[in-house]
């Protein structure tokens, strides 16, 4: 029997930084963020505040689990051990589950400290497309918070909505974005905002014959303009960034992006561990607290 | 910082926004809801902020539409949106009376 696809199967990425040597990694403040969301967890490390290794995959049905693969899938080939992270910081979702976190900090607090880090110190808006949430930040040069909002009523605007909704067409979430496009015309929103609805939204468009590309665009601008509607509370002010999974999700953005009148700043990593590089970050300047104490 | 909690769904807007900035810690809105629906302690979203901070509780962010509807006897406190009356009796909800800085304001 063939197995079934598995459409919402997103990436799952590790990186190291290749131009860090840890010869003499004594005197060194290694640090490490860990942040196990509903849908991914990411584990970063980092040395004196650079960005060193990390790793991004989807939760298992266990948190602490999962923090520790992801972690443990962050340092492999490193030479590092966990035993040689310093402090380390749970954040998301499961924060209270990361076994060998020192403390917890909320997503919010770090997602804004960890796109400061990713995107630079111009971003003054940050928009969190995460799992089962969405979050909108104001935050200044230094990456702290000055307005936040949160909105995880619903899973439609969501990771996991999108994931329901690949696996329902049959297409791969990687390529959801890029197929919204190939259509005659924009199509109108999926008018349903929750997730349930927009799914049987989207089969009876495709029962009447509506293609499937359509469908696609219609949902992917359904998502869109939600996002833009919870956005108009706080105001977007320049610069302007995404994190999270949906952030690589262009048929989402580029309707995003054409309702704000403005695009986001790109990273070249990830752009779902900035929870986690700000979790690491944090945990950098609790040490040097620590030490000053 | 002005911290937004409440969600906005397809009735309106609902939202309770702290100032931190202007919030003492003093707790004086705790026991002022009757719900409990704030609460006092370490600032959730800034890490370095050594004074307690109110908040809105976990168990209570989704569901302030209808918790504060209690508070909120005008014929619009379910349908999201700030109007004449929800901004001119907003000094007379329980919480924002109870605090004297004046960081608690609602959004309907
Ligand atoms: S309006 Fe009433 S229920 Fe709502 S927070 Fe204020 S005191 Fe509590
Ligand atoms: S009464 Fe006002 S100042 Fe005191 S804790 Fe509550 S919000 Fe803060």
């Amino acid at each position: 029997m063939a197995e079934k696809k598995e459409y919402w199967r997103w990436l799952e990425t590790r990186w190291t930084n290749p131009d860090i040597d840890l010869d003499g990694k004594e005197g060194k403040i290694i640090t490490a963020g860990c942040d196990v969301g509903s849908v991914s967890s990411q584990a970063v490390v980092m040395v004196d505040g650079k960005l060193y290794a990390y790793s991004n995959m989807r939760t298992g049905s266990d948190s602490p689990d999962s923090a520790m693969r992801a972690m443990n899938w962050a340092l492999e080939d490193t030479g590092l051990a966990i035993d040689d992270v310093r402090y380390s910081i749970g954040t998301g979702y499961g924060r209270v589950n990361v076994p060998f976190a020192q403390r917890t900090i909320t997503e919010i607090a770090c997602h804004a400290r960890g796109a400061n880090f990713m995107y630079g110190p111009t971003v003054k808006t940050v928009l969190d497309m995460g799992g089962q949430d969405c979050k909108a930040i104001h935050c200044d040069e230094r990456g702290k918070v000055l307005t936040f909002l949160m909105n995880d009523k619903c899973a439609a605007g969501t990771g996991r909505g999108m994931e329901v909704f690949a696996d329902l067409m049959g297409v791969s979430i990687n390529e959801i974005g890029e197929l919204s496009f190939d259509i005659d015309e924009e199509p109108p929103p999926v008018t349903s905002t929750c997730v349930i609805f927009a799914k049987s939204e989207a089969t009876g468009m495709l029962k009447k014959g509506v293609p499937k590309n359509k469908v696609i665009a219609a949902y992917c601008s359904a998502m869109a303009h939600r996002i833009y509607t919870l956005l108009e509370r706080i105001g977007v002010e320049k610069d302007f960034a995404i994190t999270g999974g949906i952030a690589k999700n262009v048929g989402v953005t580029r309707r995003l992006f054409a309702e704000l009148g403005l695009e986001s700043l790109t990273s070249k990593y990830d752009t779902q561990i900035a929870g986690a590089i700000g979790a690491a970050l944090f945990a950098k300047a609790l040490v040097e607290r620590e030490a000053k104490k | 910082m002005r911290a937004n909690y409440g969600y906005k769904d397809g009735s309106g807007e609902y939202f309770i926004t702290i100032d931190t900035d202007k919030c003492n810690g003093c707790g004086d809105c705790v026991p002022a809801c009757p719900y409990g629906v704030l609460g006092v302690g370490e600032d959730p979203y800034d890490p370095f902020h050594e004074e307690p901070v109110a908040f809105v509780t976990e168990a209570q962010r989704k569901k302030i539409r209808y918790t504060c509807a209690s508070c909120k006897p005008y014929l619009t406190s379910l349908a999201g949106v700030q109007t004449e009356v929800s901004l001119r009796e907003m000094k007379n909800l329980p919480c924002v009376a109870a605090c004297k800085p004046g960081a608690i304001t609602h959004s309907w």
